[in-house]
């Protein structure tokens, strides 16, 4: 059997702050981390473990002090920043914990935000995509609404189909249900793992639930800046 | 040098061997009009000449001490055969006066006297007045961009957590520099044109409110569209330049602090 490409592949990543200070803190010791293409990943561990330094990195949002990170077969310490900015609109989908949409833009205009920028134009087939996605994130009915006026579970929604406009082949989720209510926390990861499942999507999820880590294909535990060994386990059906 | 053609309000400006042009004023006080006579004296000579015109150059004082006559009638009057008292030239180039002045006194040895030396207390004054346009220019020019630099510094600091989303999002420091940039030169333009409005509103106003006592308009001022249009581009590159420095600051964001501010 060939052994596939693994999406992203981190090797004894390091994060330290405060460089040469008095205060230099290491947050990240030696991480090493594959993910497969469409494996869906809990990265779990109480807070201030980590994890979203963790995510910074592996979303290109800031470099590693030390290590190697490959994501998508491309070494990141050989890319500038323009290239790191383009390889991360095209590969990697963000949703965060707080939905991050821009207030003064419509439910649509967020989704197609990415195309906007990754094309410098809206092409005619863009919107009917942006529609789409929110009809499959059960918002059609609020394409014109403004982050403004929806509810904290339907924003999670609008930022859902936002990160996959441009359909990534990483998307990593802080917290995303962190926010939100538990039927609304329950809808944003039935429509993560769907996504995951459609669109062949890996899915590298950041939270400290373990419910809803225990329904991941795979957990990996970050305590203190350290990965514990990995869990694997099949899939919840639920 | 006055081309009087523009200023007769009744008759031509053309002068017969006894004719005399009046002022307006003038003809009123005299209770004289057209075809009527009117008894020039010198003081030394006098003569008896026709009314074939009157004009209006404006001021009431100018319509009541000035008449034209025919010059051979101006020279028999005031007893100077072949001779004038005074030559006006106008030049093409209002301040090059002294230079054709002076070889004009050197050449001819008569008194020549520029414009310039007869009213050095008004050039003096206009210069003056020039310097302290250009001053008060430059300090609003300078006042603007210290605006626009400061209101898209705050914009900065308020749009950070966006800034932050866009660069997740995918959009280039190149990208959110141009951002920023496109703005500063969006508030030069609207900036400019808001102002090009106010300005001519306002001079229809003063030419509205402020008349000479004879109803004309006392500021004959007129606002240039090329002169509109040059402060509208000054102002879109003020507009620019001012971003420049909120704006590499916004692409120099680090994403990860921005998100979480």
């Amino acid at each position: 059997m060939i052994a596939q490409t693994p999406i992203l592949q981190l090797s004894a990543v390091c994060k330290r702050y405060g460089l040469g200070t008095a205060v230099e803190t290491e947050v990240l010791h030696d991480i090493s981390l594959r993910l497969e293409p469409a494996e869906f990943v809990a990265l779990r561990g109480p807070s201030g473990s980590g994890k979203s330094t963790l995510l910074n990195i592996v979303g290109l949002l800031e470099p590693p002090t030390s290590g190697g990170l490959v994501l998508e077969g491309q070494r990141i310490d050989e890319l500038d920043d323009a290239r790191l900015t383009e390889l991360r609109g095209r590969t990697i989908g963000f949703v965060f914990q707080y939905h991050h949409l821009l207030p003064a833009f419509t439910a649509l205009e967020n989704v197609l935000l990415p195309l906007m920028l990754a094309q410098g134009v809206l092409l005619p087939q863009d919107e009917t995509l942006g529609r789409q996605l929110l009809a499959s994130v059960g918002l059609d009915q609020a394409l014109a609404k403004r982050p403004g006026e929806l509810s904290g579970g339907m924003q999670q929604r609008v930022a859902l189909a936002r990160a996959l406009a441009r359909k990534p082949r990483l998307i990593l989720a802080d917290e995303p249900t962190g926010n939100l209510d538990s039927a609304s926390a329950e809808e944003v990861f039935a429509l993560l793992r769907r996504f995951n499942k459609e669109h062949g999507s890996a899915c590298l999820i950041v939270t400290h639930d373990a419910s809803l880590a225990d329904r991941c294909a795979r957990t990996t535990d970050l305590v203190d800046g350290r990965l514990a060994p990995a869990q694997a386990r099949a899939i919840s059906r639920r | 040098m006055v081309r009087m053609e523009g200023y007769m309000s009744v008759g031509r400006f053309a002068l017969a061997s006894d004719s005399v042009l009046i002022g307006r004023e003038l003809a009123e006080d005299l209770g004289l009009k057209v075809g009527d006579k009117l008894r020039v004296s010198t003081g030394a000579r006098a003569q008896v000449l026709t009314v074939t015109g009157l004009f209006d150059m404006g001021g009431r004082e100018v319509n009541r001490r000035r008449i034209f006559i025919g010059l051979r009638m101006a020279q028999a009057l005031l007893d100077l055969p072949g001779q004038v008292s005074a030559i006006d030239l106008s030049v093409a180039d209002l301040f090059a006066a002294n230079a054709v002045a002076d070889p004009l006194r050197r050449q001819t040895g008569l008194w020549v006297e520029s414009w310039m030396q007869t009213n050095a207390g008004l050039l003096n004054a206009l210069s003056n007045q020039d310097v302290s346009n250009k001053l008060i220019r430059g300090f609003v020019v300078a006042i603007v961009a210290l605006g626009i630099s400061s209101v898209l510094v705050v914009t900065v600091v308020q749009k950070q957590r966006e800034i932050g989303i866009l660069r997740a999002m995918g959009a280039g420091r190149a990208r959110i520099m141009r951002i920023f940039l496109f703005q500063g030169a969006l508030m030069g333009v609207l900036g400019s044109a808001l102002g090009v409005l106010l300005a001519y509103g306002l001079l229809a106003l003063f030419s509205h409110f402020y008349k000479t006592p004879e109803g004309g308009a006392m500021y004959q001022a007129e606002l240039d569209p090329a002169l509109a249009l040059a402060a509208s581009v000054l102002a879109c590159a003020v507009g620019v330049l001012s971003a420049l420095m909120p704006a590499r600051r916004a692409a120099r964001m680090d994403p990860v602090e921005a998100i979480r501010a």
